[in-house]
């Protein structure tokens, strides 16, 4: 057996309500590729967090020993020095920059006074040789594509004398090309002795270049599949991403499915600032009145962006596409327009997007349709104070008073106070972006009977999210998404999560 | 229902609580010239210009953190175009008024139009604004200075100068009685708008402050106002000047909090995707707040001619400084988001007493920049420390 580089032991990193890593543990050998499996939300990424330092020692509880030594690292600058290098799913290039610069960022050559920029350059160009990429190190990094940008990142890694490589997602935003060229390099690194992390969605390439790979699910580690010992095909690996029971998490729905209430047909868009890349690729879907309707997909599905641009083109460029509501043709060209035609979504990133954190509960609950609690653009407090008191029981938000700002509650409060906000706005149509993200499992379930009530009110709920089990225990119908595209419909009787793998997977490897 | 702790009172009013304590500093370092009738009344003069303008740059300042660098030269820029009407064209002093207005307003649409629809940064395009309407009102006054001492009822008007007082319709000698009526008019309203405000409250079950401290504000507040009016009414009366500022205040009181457009101005700097994402048209909300600077700018420029009975290229320069400072060291927040009509005028009477008060203990002007530079820079690293939890180094 060959020597351990890293073992992580009985990692358990808490969030506030949330236990993200519970008691996981991970052992690397040296010279081998590791791949990270799991679903979104299992831990993959917080563990290596825990591992770069980007969540200081004491933070977490559990030990790192790396090179047969106990590490303690405080900031990602320990980490590197020790020569664990982590490349991020966004790619952290500044793109005004040239590659050399980018590559030596934090790490200048020469001294503290004075950068040395012809040993910048020429140590840049060798290890642009080492990762084969053809391109003068002068070059700024805006006028080269993310497959090289994503190459230029791993010469960054090894600029920093990188002995442990982990990639978060490598291939996540390169085509099928790109792709096979960034495995083939880890192959090679591999052969010159370099150990590498891999987290990856696509289990194809798991299974082409990983030695071994550990499985998380819910912040604990599930198994380690090694290939020369274990079946390390696609269908295994799922099998213990997905594996959990199904219990009593979701309540029980009667449906009362009605007409169709919104549809969409050939709905097309572009990316705002990469003008020739498609993020949703000719989508058509309905949900009908009283309806929960699934969208499943894997991250950077076009999930988001498929929704938000339907809510008065609040994302994207060149859209295209006709969206009907109760059979008659609409147009929403603002959020204005949207919310008229009583559209409502529910941001995934309710901090960034969603709440005003500085403002009161009250405030919050009224803002997209302060109208309805005034007169003659005149506020009537008491009224708003009202109806602020009036949805915190309805959805039993836990709070003191209506007065507290938003941004002293916890998670689950605050994705009820978002909700109420658009419950506020009277909708027909509610989709709901990753409704239960980041929070607790009590406050889930009752997240999932406001949507229960909302659909046994009449309304038609469309559920984006990442969790299949959420998605499985649901929704009357699921629709499956990968990169743009619709590809599966399935009713929520005959869903299973493996099939709705196997139709990611399915359309991942027809490829580009 | 005593819910409301002292310790939160404090944390409330502190800048009231500075307010007096650096009065009380200064009637002592003064021997009590500091409340002379007359100083009272010139801190209002004096002050109505940055009273004026705070309120509108509170606006911007809300939007987050967005500043206007161009109100000086705005202010002198309209106070010229008044002047030269008036004066050199003999054109009737409501006309000039109109027109003055209208320059104003349209100056902060233009500047407006590049902030809000364009996304140029507020920075650069009122930093632009500042150096053309300098040079512009240069251009229109010739490099001169235009008198305005004969245009007499705009002066009255906007005044806070000379003879610039409401005159005294009863006719009470050394005590203006026109000035004490409506003093005790003032504490009236607002003490009944208080009680009116409280009884709805408690009927309706709302939660309501103590009622301690409540009675502690409106005693409080109603003993400042009738005070203040006393203190005026020994000197001339109400200064005509006063009146605008009483009515900016009022009525940009009751815009801000509430009225749904002033909601949007808090919603776009607490959150600004949020906020457009709640089908709230953010463009237009940094729209009318530059747009809404001009016409205060408008508003500030023909203050300050009557003061001076004059206009010159050189009024309103550092105008926006008083302003910027007055709003920040009121409580708004440099991000945005947060901040209040009435906070704003205290950080504007506290920064208007320190100038005041350093003039007559005699400190030397230079001194005096010293001074209001320091203040200003404390009261916002207060906020922000203050803001973090109470830690001083931000977190790397």
């Amino acid at each position: 057996m060959a020597k351990i580089l890293l073992e992580m032991k009985n990692i358990t990193k808490t969030f506030p309500g949330v236990k993200a890593l519970d008691n996981v543990n991970l052992k690397v050998e040296e010279g081998e590729i590791h791949a990270l499996v799991g679903e979104n939300g299992a831990g993959k990424s917080t563990l290596m967090n825990v591992l770069s330092g980007i969540y200081p020692y004491g933070t977490y509880t559990g030990d790192i020993v790396y090179d047969g030594e106990v590490c303690r690292f405080n900031t990602i600058k320990d980490s590197e020095s020790r020569g664990i290098v982590i490349i991020h799913q966004e790619l952290a290039l500044i793109p005004y920059m040239t590659i050399a610069e980018n590559m030596f960022l934090g790490n200048e050559r020469g001294s503290k006074y004075k950068i040395d920029w012809n040993e910048t350059n020429s140590r840049a160009g060798e290890l642009l040789k080492t990762v084969g990429l053809k391109e003068p190190p002068q070059t700024l990094i805006k006028d080269i594509g993310v497959g090289k940008q994503q190459l230029v990142e791993i010469a960054k890694a090894l600029a920093k004398n990188a002995k442990l490589l982990i990639l978060d997602e490598p291939t996540a935003s390169l085509n099928e090309e790109d792709s096979r060229a960034l495995l083939e390099l880890l192959l090679r690194f591999k052969k010159e002795g370099m150990t590498s992390i891999i987290i990856s969605h696509k289990l194809n390439e798991v299974s082409y270049v990983a030695d071994t790979i550990t499985v998380i699910r819910d912040g604990a580690t599930i198994e380690t599949l090694d290939k020369e010992k274990d079946d390390i095909s696609e269908s295994r690996i799922i099998k213990g991403m997905v594996g959990r029971e199904l219990s009593d998490r979701f309540p029980r729905r009667e449906p009362h499915i009605g007409d169709v209430m919104l549809e969409v047909r050939d709905w097309n868009v572009y990316h705002p600032l990469y003008s020739e890349r498609k993020v949703v690729d000719n989508v058509s879907i309905n949900v009908r009145k009283g309806e929960v309707l699934g969208i499943s997909g894997l991250m950077g599905a076009g999930r988001t962006e498929l929704a938000m641009s339907l809510f008065g083109r609040s994302y994207g460029e060149k859209i295209s596409g006709k969206i009907l509501i109760k059979g008659e043709e609409v147009q929403l060209h603002s959020v204005q327009d949207a919310i008229r035609h009583k559209l409502a979504y529910v941001t995934e990133d309710r901090k960034g997007n969603g709440l005003i954190l500085s403002n009161p509960i009250k405030i919050n609950t009224t803002l997209a349709n302060l109208d309805a609690v005034s007169s003659h653009s005149v506020i009537d407090k008491d009224r708003e104070y009202e109806v602020a008191v009036e949805y915190k029981e309805k959805l039993k938000t836990k709070c003191p008073t209506v007065e507290q700002n938003v941004g002293n509650l916890s998670g689950g409060n605050q994705q009820k106070v978002l909700l109420a906000k658009w419950m506020f706005a009277d909708p027909d149509v509610l989709i709901l972006d990753e409704p239960t993200r980041g929070i607790d499992v009590g406050a889930k379930y009752e997240i999932y009977c406001i949507i229960n009530q909302l659909a046994a009110e009449g309304k038609s709920v469309i559920m984006i999210s990442s969790e299949m089990p959420e998605i499985l225990g649901m929704c009357d119908r699921i629709y499956v998404m990968n990169e743009g595209r619709i590809v599966g419909e399935l009713s929520g009787s005959e869903a299973t999560q493996e099939l709705i793998m196997s139709h990611i997977l399915k359309a991942g490897s027809k490829g580009e | 229902m005593n819910s409301i702790k002292i310790s939160d009172f404090v944390k409330k009013y502190t800048m009231i609580i500075v307010l007096i304590v650096i009065t009380a500093l200064f009637a002592w370092r003064t021997d009590g010239a500091i409340l002379l009738p007359m100083n009272v009344s010139n801190l209002i003069s004096q002050n109505a210009y940055v009273f004026i303008l705070a309120t509108g740059m509170l606006l911007c300042i809300l939007t987050g953190g967005n500043i206007d660098l161009s109100i000086g030269s705005v202010v002198c820029f309209v106070g010229a175009i008044g002047a030269v009407l008036m004066v050199n064209m003999h054109v009737n002093m409501w006309v000039a008024i109109l027109v003055m207005f209208v320059v104003g307003t349209l100056i902060g649409a233009f500047q407006g139009f590049w902030i809000a629809y364009v996304r140029i940064p507020p920075f650069i395009v009122t930093l632009a604004g500042m150096l053309a309407f300098r040079g512009l009102s240069n251009v229109v006054l010739n490099g001169m200075t235009i008198s305005i001492k004969e245009c007499e009822s705009f002066v009255n008007l906007f005044g806070g100068g000379a003879n610039c007082y409401i005159p005294d319709f009863f006719g009470g000698g050394t005590l203006n009685i026109t000035c004490i009526l409506a003093g005790v008019a003032a504490t009236v309203i607002f003490v009944a708008l208080q009680c009116k405000n409280r009884v709805t409250r408690a009927k309706k079950g709302y939660e309501n402050t103590g009622m301690a401290v409540w009675l502690c504000k409106v005693v409080l507040l109603s003993a400042v106002i009738l005070a203040f009016t006393y203190k005026l009414a020994q000197h001339k009366g109400i200064p005509s000047v006063l009146i605008w500022v009483a009515v900016v205040i009022l009525v940009y009181g009751y815009i801000t909090s509430n009225t749904t457009l002033g909601r949007h101005f808090y919603a776009v700097g607490g959150n600004e995707k949020a906020t457009r994402l709640s089908g709230i048209n953010t463009n237009r909300v940094y729209f009318i707040a530059y747009t809404n600077m001009g016409f205060l700018a408008a508003l500030a420029g023909m203050v300050t001619i009557a003061r001076m009975t004059s206009a010159q290229p050189t009024y309103g320069q550092n105008y926006e400084m008083d302003a910027i400072g007055s709003c920040f060291i009121g409580g708004a927040s440099a991000y945005g988001g947060i901040g209040t009509v009435p906070g704003v005028i205290v950080g504007a009477v506290l920064m208007g007493v320190i100038n005041l008060g350093m003039s007559l203990m005699g400190v030397d002007q230079n001194w005096q920049k010293v001074v209001k530079g320091l203040v200003l820079l404390a009261a916002v690293i207060f906020d922000i420390v203050s803001k973090r939890g109470g830690k001083l180094i931000a977190k790397n």
